[in-house]
């Protein structure tokens, strides 16, 4: 029964645009949080989490998030997302995520801001 | 406003992972039959996952009782939701600050229009609601 996560990553030139897709409660959460600190190990400073295939989040996978993003502040890197539904938005606005992390709303602004 | 129960469903569900996803279908096909608006609907799936996710994390109970109710009179104008576990109970003001079932209940009130827990030795009942 349990709801699996696929996370995908495209490499582009020093910054990383992570996919997901499925439901991000705790077992996607950490699958997000795997990719992303390989990304660091491998250099990568500027990350953008692309939730257009998410429609779904808990606040378990939610303050896994807010983990990853602590680790980015540590290292001085950047994290956005993009392409959230609006209810997922509010969520993330509810939980003070969007506070540490910029929302944009598509993946081109998110990836021009980021590397400004 | 009369609050008369036009519609009553109720689960009854295991506490297995995922579990909360079988209620946030049905919260989401109730809300449909009444027409709510996509996003009105969207915002009570995941309270309604909230719901279930601490009924599972923290209760100890081997199931969660999840009853969606549309009021109104002649017409639907609310849904009510209400999540019961006869579990251990808890306290909100005890909660850690980093807890993340904090975060749930801080996402529920966010989410609808309305929201009251109750919670003792007996068990918790989360009841939450939303206008049409």
């Amino acid at each position: 029964m349990t709801e699996t996560l696929n996370v995908t990553v495209d490499r582009r030139d020093g910054l990383a645009v992570i996919y997901t897709e499925g439901y991000i409660n705790n077992q996607g959460g950490e699958e997000i949080a795997k990719v992303a600190y390989k990304l660091l190990d491998e250099g990568y400073k500027l990350l953008l989490l692309n939730l257009a295939g998410t429609k779904i989040v808990n606040s378990i996978g939610i303050s896994i998030l807010i983990e990853i993003i602590e680790k980015m502040l540590e290292i001085d890197g950047k994290l956005g997302f993009c392409c959230l539904t609006p209810t997922i938005e509010k969520t993330f606005h509810i939980m003070g995520l969007a506070q540490y992390a910029p929302i944009y709303s598509d993946e081109a602004s998110a990836v021009a801001q980021i590397r400004a | 406003m009369s609050e008369d129960v036009l519609r009553e469903v109720t689960l009854a569900l295991p506490m297995v992972p995922d579990m909360e996803l079988e209620a946030s279908k049905t919260a989401a096909a109730i809300a449909e039959s009444i027409r709510m608006s996509p996003d009105r609907i969207d915002e009570i799936r995941h309270a309604v996952i909230e719901a279930c996710i601490n009924a599972l994390e923290y209760s100890g109970a081997e199931e969660v009782f999840v009853t969606f109710q549309v009021l109104g009179d002649p017409d639907p104008e609310k849904l009510r939701i209400m999540v019961v576990d006869h579990g251990i109970g808890f306290s909100p003001g005890d909660m850690p600050k980093k807890s993340k079932r904090g975060h749930g209940l801080k996402i529920m009130r966010g989410l609808m229009d309305e929201m009251e827990i109750h919670s003792g030795p007996g068990g918790t009942t989360v009841v939450m609601s939303k206008m049409r």
